[in-house]
């Protein structure tokens, strides 16, 4: 055995007779670890599913009022409707020439919770959530007839509500603003109506996978509805025809031909027109809100960091403490030949051991607070976050425990360097 | 040539009301390779002191100890800590075996530090003491006697050229004190060590050709100060 063996063995041993304190000091590492780890890799993954994921669209067009709640309302189906815009609004973008697809939502119900969307059948045949990837049903599910009562239910929205292919259910009257599916907004009144499932979507990974689509006719017909597209109130009659000045749609989901349309529709809507907002482009939208939520991510981080420095110094504090027990085993050693270094060493290196356990034990911290991070987030938005997902985060806060267990390691091992052999041997004869 | 060779060697102590105590003063002493010597001495006559210096433990103020020629009054620290790794082995009167650490652990440390321990050449040293059945006790697990013949492996393991022997017999009853001379001295025997062992024990001092007073060889102790 060598002096760098025998120096691992006084590590392990003085590990193994401390090991209550050892225990502690790893736990805590492993929770500063995780949790540094997790409030960087979830903001960084939240902003980027977001600010980034699978939208499909460049730009919302609602009511007049905030970019932000129409985004959110639309894109994320949070939130409630900033209002409406009226049909022929609708009919207007679709023309443009700059445009590719103009796809309408209407909202106002919910089935348990769930967010039920009035939009036409191109959402399905059309529509590219990602590029080059349309919405694909479970098995021999399809669209909904665009005349009848049919629905398509997201992949989310199927797990939470139960729903299958050739199951009906009854909507009810207002929508979760929050995302929380057991306390929808509005006074729940069941419709009338009764909707049968034509299909289940596969996954997506983004809100989409937690609404349940039906024709927007149905929700102009929807029983208690009520259409201003003309200023006052019109109600649909079952077998008529509803005049297309009556109706009026919560937003228009856009994609233009060009990404760089959207600035002209934006200077025409925004800056020339009174009735209506475009959210554009939309990515920039929610990487503005996040900017305004920064404080919060940076709060959490201080949080974190906190929690490394108490981490640091309860390791600093446990491997003090042994040092008056250790004095005389460190006194012993030098009498057998070790350096002075090879004692410093000790310490400083059990106290990295310490660190480097305690970054192992929190990539499982890290994991378990991703795992329930990411449950909460895709209940309340079926936003999917990725645990496995690579962040820097995830090798710069164990490098960062372990220069943090060295520093601390340094001020116990400065006492053991110090240690006097001769009268530390004469005290314990 | 002489292993050891102690000249005009001084140590004082400064007391904390700044006074200046001569604890050790030594004129000339000296060790063969592979000779046996026990200083007679009583507690408190600096004795302890004399082979701190001569392990390098404690630094000399003046004069000369030359091991194998070497100066070691000269050499810092870390040269004193190499030293002794490589060359000595030392017994305390107090064992101070590891407490944390098996028997065979313990033995193994002995050389660790020097040309590198080597366990097998520890166990065999445990089993010619006979403890081979008590190679990972740890040294509470141990009787008093057992504990002895562990720091006795330990001081050998290295297979240093010198071993020093603070009262190594000062906890024994006198059988096991006569025993543990015995182990000790033929160890050193086999391994071509030199002995140098302190003790006030007649029965240990009288199994020595060569005895030296300590009260003699240190002027310190007998009132000659700075």
């Amino acid at each position: 055995m060598n002096s760098l063996r025998a120096l691992l063995l006084i590590v392990r041993r003085s590990l193994r007779e401390h090991a209550l304190s050892t225990t502690v000091t790893v736990v805590s590492a492993a929770l500063a670890s995780g949790l540094v780890m997790a409030v960087f890799a979830v903001a960084a993954q939240s902003r980027a599913a977001f600010a980034g994921g699978p939208v499909g669209f460049d730009a919302v067009l609602g009511a007049r009022g905030s970019a932000t709640q129409l985004v959110l309302n639309t894109v994320f189906h949070l939130e409630t409707s900033p209002g409406n815009i009226p049909w022929s609004l609708y009919k207007e973008v679709r023309e443009d020439r700059t445009v590719e697809l103009a796809i309408p939502y209407a909202v106002g119900d919910n089935y348990r919770g769930l967010r039920i969307v009035g939009t036409t059948p191109e959402i399905f045949t059309k529509f590219e959530y990602v590029k080059g990837q349309k919405f694909e049903f479970v098995g021999y599910g399809e669209p909904f007839d665009a005349d009848l009562r049919q629905a398509v239910v997201g992949s989310e929205a199927a797990r939470i509500s139960g729903l299958k292919r050739g199951d009906v259910f009854q909507p009810s009257h207002g929508v979760p603003v929050s995302g929380n599916a057991q306390n929808p907004d509005g006074n729940g009144v069941q419709h009338d109506e009764r909707y049968v499932v034509t299909g289940v979507l596969k996954p997506t990974n983004s809100p989409s996978d937690r609404v349940i689509w039906i024709p927007i006719e149905g929700i102009f017909r929807m029983g208690g509805h009520v259409l201003r597209g003309t200023g006052e109130n019109f109600e649909a009659q079952a077998g008529a025809v509803i005049p297309d000045e009556h109706k009026e749609v919560s937003a228009v989901m856009l994609k233009f031909k060009s990404p760089i349309h959207g600035r002209r529709m934006e200077d025409l809507i925004n800056r020339q027109g009174k009735v209506a907002t475009l959210a554009w482009p939309i990515a920039n939208v929610v990487a503005q809100l996040f900017e305004r939520l920064g404080w919060v991510n940076r709060i959490l981080e201080l949080v974190a960091y906190l929690v490394v420095l108490v981490a640091g110094g309860g390791l600093l504090s446990s491997i003090y403490n042994t040092m008056n027990e250790r004095r005389r085993e460190f006194a012993i050693l030098r009498a057998l030949g070790a350096r002075r270094r090879t004692v410093f060493s000790a310490i400083v290196l059990e106290a990295m051991t310490i660190s480097v356990l305690g970054s192992l034990l929190g990539y499982l911290v890290y994991g378990t607070i991703m795992a329930v991070a990411a449950a909460i987030i895709r209940e309340r938005t079926g936003v999917v976050l990725d645990t496995f997902e690579w962040h820097p985060a995830l090798v710069q806060t164990p490098l960062a425990m372990l220069a943090v267990g060295a520093i601390a390691g340094i001020f116990p091992a400065r006492k053991a360097y110090a240690t006097d052999v001769a009268s530390t041997l004469s005290r314990n004869l | 040539m002489d292993l050891l060779h102690v000249e005009n060697l001084i140590k004082d102590y400064v007391s904390p009301d700044g006074e200046v105590q001569r604890v050790l003063e030594i004129a000339n002493f000296s060790l063969a390779a592979g000779e046996q010597v026990a200083l007679r001495g009583s507690s408190g006559s600096g004795k302890t002191t004399f082979l701190h210096i001569v392990a390098g433990i404690l630094a000399a103020d003046r004069g000369s100890v030359r091991f194998d020629g070497e100066e070691i009054v000269d050499l810092n620290e870390s040269q004193r800590d190499q030293y002794r790794a490589r060359e000595l082995g030392y017994v305390f009167q107090s064992f101070h075996l590891l407490g944390a650490y098996s028997a065979l652990e313990n033995v193994i440390f002995g050389g660790a530090f020097g040309s590198g321990g080597d366990p097998a050449f520890a166990e065999d040293l445990l089993v010619t003491l006979g403890l081979e059945h008590r190679l990972k006790h740890r040294p509470h697990q141990l009787s008093i006697g057992q504990q002895q013949r562990v720091a006795l492996a330990r001081a050998l393991a290295g297979r240093p050229r010198m071993v020093l022997a603070d009262e190594p017999t000062g906890n024994l009853d006198p059988t096991a004190a006569v025993e543990a001379l015995e182990l000790l001295r033929g160890l050193c025997r086999n391994q071509g060590a030199a002995l140098l062992l302190v003790s006030h024990d007649p029965a240990v001092l009288g199994a020595f050709d060569r005895q030296e007073d300590f009260a003699v060889l240190n002027q310190a102790s007998r009132g000659v100060t700075p």
